[in-house]
C-alpha cells in the first residue's frame, strides 16, 4: 500500500518492520487477551535503541525529533502491535528534554537511553477533576527546604509497574492564591522504587484495551525537592510541552492503526467470495474502505505539520490537537469499516481486527477528548467564547 | 582481510509483482525496493566474521541506479564499514547483466584486494545464479556457492553446500568466490544507532566507465509473463482415487 508519507524515514521504517515482524499478531493477541505487558516486545525495541530516538547523543540516544519518534509509533500499530505499552517515554522525554535541570538529565537520560531505567509514566489524570486539568487536588506542600510531601489521588495513570521513573503534575500553591488557574502546578520526577509502599500505592484497573493502567494514592508521601522539575509553580506550562508531543504521538499511532486496518479490509475484501465474486467488487464495502484510506491520508499529513513545528520549536498545540482528532477520527472509521468488511469473521479474535477495534477507540476520549479539541479549537483559533 | 559484499536493490520479496503492459518486464516504477535477500545474508556473514576478529573491513559494492544508495546504507548500518556505488544506469527498468556485474566487481576486487567475496546465490528478480561463478572465473579464484556454513581456516576454506541430494563439504583455498544460501544466517536487522551511524560511513560513488567495463547488455528479453493462474484444487475420497487420477488424469505416474 502506498502512502504519501515523505521518502525520508523508510530507512527508519524498513528497519523497524523487520524488528516488529518477530513479534507476528499473535504475540499481541495473547498479550492482549492475557492483559500482560509485552516485556519481550519493548525489550527488542529498547535494545535496538528505538526508546532512546529521542535522548540527545551525548546522554546515549540518538537526538532525534518527535517526527522520527512518531515513526516508531506509527511502525508498531501498523504492525499490529499497540505502541500504548510504550509511548509513555517518548512524551515524557520532552518534558525532561526540556525543562529538567543538566543534574536531572545527566543523572537519568544514560540510563533511559541503555534501557536500565524506564520513563513510561506520567500523572496528571484525576477522579473528581478530569479533563479540567487545572482543578486537581493532589497536592505539594514544601517541608523544610529539601522535601515536599504530596496527598491526593490520581486515576488512569498507565505503566507504572512497568516504569522505573514518573512524571507527576501536582498543586503547590492553592488555587484561591494565584492570579491564574495554570499556575501554581509543578512537575516532580519521582523514582518509582522510592514511593510504591511508602505513601504512594498503586491499584490496577481492568479494562477494555489491555493497557496496564492504575489509581494511584498519595498518603504523605515525602519527596526530596530535587525532584522538582524546572520552577515551582509553573508545571503546567511544562507538561504542555510533553501534552503536545504526546498528541502528536497518538495522532501517528492512530494512523498506524489506520492503514493497518486498511491494509487488512482490502485484502480481505480481494479474497472473501460471497455471491460467486469478491465483496471487495461491491461498491458498500470498496467505498467506506477507501473513504477511510484517503481520511488517514488527510490526516497523516496534519501530524507531519506538528511534528515538524514541534521539532522546530515554533508553537505547535493548535497542530497537535487537530493532528489528534482527524487521525483518531480516521482510525475510528477505519476500524469500523474494516469489521463491517470482515462480516461475522471480524469478531473472531484471529484475526486481530476486533482487538484493534477496541485499542483504536481509545483515542476518541484519550488523553484528551474528542469535545476538548473541539472546544480548543472554537475558543483558542476561532476566538469564539468559551462554551464551558 | 578484506571482505567485499555484492549487495543488490531489487524489488521487495513482500511486493506483488505485476508484469507491465507490454510483456517487457516487471513494473518496478513506485514500488518497494529492497536489498535481495540473499545478499542480507551475505553482509551478515561478513560482519559476523569481522565481529569474531578475523576480517579487518567489510567494503558493500552495488551495480545499478542511483537509488542503490539506499541499499548500501542498509547494508551500512548492518554493520558493513564502507560502500561503493557504481552507477551502471539511469533507468529503474535496466538489469545489468551478470557477465557486466562480474567484470565490475573483478576490477573493484583488483582495486581493493581483498581476500574473500561473500555474494548471494541469486537474485530474487532475475533468478540468474551467475554472477559469483563468472566473477570466480574472471579472478582464477575458488569458488564455493550455494554455502549453508563457512569455516575459514587460513589459506583455506570449509564450505557446507546445499545441493540437491543432501549436504556437501568441500575445502577451497582462499581466496575464493562464496556464495551463499538461505540458511547460512538469519540476518540482523538494523539497530537505530547503526543507522544514524551508518549516514557518516563513506560512500563511494564510480561509474563503469572509471573501470573500464562495458555493460552494454548481451541478453534481450523476449517476452515476460504473469504465472498462469493455478486451478481450484479437489479433495478426493481415497486413495484409490488419488492413484487413478495421477496416473490417468495428471499422467504423472
Ligand atoms: C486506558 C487509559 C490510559 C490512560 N493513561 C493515562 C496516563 O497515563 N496518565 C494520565 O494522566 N491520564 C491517563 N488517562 C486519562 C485520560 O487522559 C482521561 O481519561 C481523559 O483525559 C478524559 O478524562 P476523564 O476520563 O476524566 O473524562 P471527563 O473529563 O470526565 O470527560 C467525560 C466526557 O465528557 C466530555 N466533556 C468533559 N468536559 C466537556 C466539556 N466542557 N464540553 C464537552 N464535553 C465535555 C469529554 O469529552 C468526555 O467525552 C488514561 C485513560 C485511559 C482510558
Ligand atoms: C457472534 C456471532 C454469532 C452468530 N450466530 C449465528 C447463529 O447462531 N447461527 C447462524 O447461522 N449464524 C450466526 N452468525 C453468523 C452471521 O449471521 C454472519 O456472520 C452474517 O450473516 C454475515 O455473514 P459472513 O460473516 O459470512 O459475512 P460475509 O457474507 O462474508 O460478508 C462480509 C461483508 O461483505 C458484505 N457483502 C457481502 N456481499 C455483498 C454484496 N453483494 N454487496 C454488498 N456487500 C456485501 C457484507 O455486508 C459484510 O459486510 C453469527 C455471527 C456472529 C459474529
Amino acid at each position: 500500500m502506498k502512502t504519501s508519507a515523505p521518502a525520508d524515514h523508510d530507512d527508519l521504517r524498513d528497519a523497524l518492520r523487520a524488528l516488529c515482524a518477530d513479534f507476528p499478531a499473535a504475540y499481541h493477541r495473547r498479550h492482549g487477551a492475557d492483559e500482560t505487558y509485552p516485556e519481550e516486545f519493548i525489550d527488542a525495541l529498547t535494545k535496538a535503541g528505538w526508546m532512546a530516538a529521542m535522548i540527545p547523543a551525548e546522554f546515549g540516544g540518538s537526538g532525534l525529533g518527535l517526527t522520527e519518534a512518531s515513526i516508531v509509533m506509527e511502525e508498531i500499530n501498523r504492525a499490529g502491535g499497540n505502541a500504548g505499552h510504550c509511548h509513555g517515554q517518548m512524551y515524557n522525554m520532552s518534558t525532561l528534554l526540556r525543562h529538567g535541570s543538566e543534574a536531572q538529565k545527566k543523572s537519568y537520560l544514560p540510563k533511559v537511553a541503555s534501557g536500565e531505567l524506564r520513563l513510561q509514566s506520567m500523572a496528571v489524570t484525576e477522579p473528581t477533576t478530569g479533563t479540567d486539568t487545572t482543578k486537581l487536588k493532589t497536592t505539594a506542600v514544601k517541608k523544610g527546604n529539601d522535601r515536599y510531601v504530596i496527598n491526593g489521588q490520581k486515576v488512569w495513570i498507565s505503566r507504572v509497574q512497568h516504569s522505573d521513573l514518573m512524571i507527576l503534575l501536582a498543586r503547590t500553591t492553592p488555587l484561591s492564591e494565584v492570579k491564574r488557574k495554570s499556575e501554581g502546578l509543578s512537575v516532580f520526577l519521582l523514582e518509582l522504587a522510592q514511593v510504591v509502599g511508602k505513601g504512594m500505592e498503586v491499584k490496577p484497573i481492568a479494562n477494555m484495551v489491555g493497557h496496564e493502567t492504575n489509581e494511584l494514592f498519595f498518603d504523605d508521601l515525602e519527596i526530596p525537592a530535587e525532584t522538582l522539575i524546572g520552577e515551582e509553580g509553573q508545571g503546567f506550562r511544562y507538561i504542555l510541552d510533553g501534552l503536545n508531543a504526546e498528541r502528536a504521538l497518538i495522532a501517528a499511532e492512530c494512523i498506524g492503526d489506520g492503514y493497518w486496518f486498511v491494509e487488512k479490509a482490502s485484502r480481505y475484501a480481494n479474497e472473501r467470495q460471497v455471491f460467486g465474486r469478491p465483496i471487495g467488487q461491491n461498491q458498500g464495502i470498496q467505498f467506506p474502505i477507501a473513504r477511510a484510506f484517503v481520511n488517514v491520508e488527510a490526516a497523516n499529513l496534519m501530524r507531519f505539520e506538528a511534528c515538524r513545528r514541534f521539532d522546530a520549536g515554533e508553537p505547535a498545540g493548535a497542530q497537535a490537537n487537530m493532528a489528534k482528532l482527524l487521525a483518531a477520527d480516521a482510525s475510528w472509521e477505519a476500524a469500523n469499516a474494516c469489521l463491517q468488511t470482515f462480516g461475522g469473521f471480524g469478531f473472531a479474535e484471529e484475526y486481530d481486527v476486533e482487538r484493534k477495534f477496541r485499542e483504536t477507540r481509545l483515542y476518541q476520549v484519550a488523553p484528551i477528548s474528542t469535545n476538548l479539541i473541539l472546544s480548543y479549537v472554537a475558543e483558542h483559533i476561532l476566538d469564539m467564547p468559551r462554551s464551558f | 582481510m578484506k571482505v567485499l559484499v555484492p549487495v543488490k536493490r531489487v524489488i521487495d520479496y513482500n511486493v506483488k509483482v505485476r508484469v507491465k503492459g507490454d510483456g517487457s518486464g516487471v513494473d518496478l516504477a513506485n514500488v518497494k525496493m529492497s536489498m535481495n535477500p540473499f545478499d542480507e545474508i551475505a553482509c551478515e556473514a561478513a560482519i559476523r566474521m569481522k565481529e569474531s576478529g578475523a576480517v579487518e573491513e567489510v567494503i558493500a559494492v552495488s551495480i545499478g541506479v542511483k537509488q542503490a544508495q539506499e541499499t548500501l546504507r542498509t547494508a551500512l548500518a548492518m554493520g558493513c564499514d564502507r560502500a561503493i556505488l557504481i552507477v551502471a544506469t539511469d533507468d529503474v527498468h535496466t538489469d545489468i547483466e551478470p557477465l557486466a556485474v562480474a567484470k565490475l566487481l573483478k576490477a573493484v576486487v583488483d582495486a581493493e584486494e581483498p581476500g574473500l567475496v561473500i555474494c548471494g546465490k541469486q537474485a530474487i528478480d532475475n533468478d540468474m545464479n551467475a554472477t559469483g561463478q563468472m566473477l570466480s572465473a574472471l579472478l582464477g579464484w575458488s569458488q564455493a556457492t550455494f554455502a549453508s556454513k563457512i569455516d575459514i581456516d587460513g589459506d583455506h576454506a570449509t564450505v557446507k553446500r546445499e545441493v540437491d541430494g543432501g549436504m556437501q563439504s568441500i575445502k577451497v583455498k582462499m581466496p575464493a568466490v562464496i556464495s551463499v544460501d538461505l540458511r547460512l544466517n538469519e540476518p540482523r536487522y538494523a539497530s537505530l544507532p547503526n543507522i544514524m551511524k551508518a549516514k557518516k560511513k563513506p560512500l563511494d560513488e564510480k561509474t563503469p566507465e572509471d573501470y573500464g567495463v562495458d555493460v552494454s547488455p548481451r541478453l534481450e528479453v523476449v517476452k515476460t509473463a504473469e504465472p498462469p493462474e493455478r486451478d481450484a484444487g479437489i479433495i478426493v475420497k481415497s486413495v484409490d482415487e488419488l492413484l487413478d487420477k495421477l496416473k490417468n488424469e495428471a499422467g504423472v505416474i
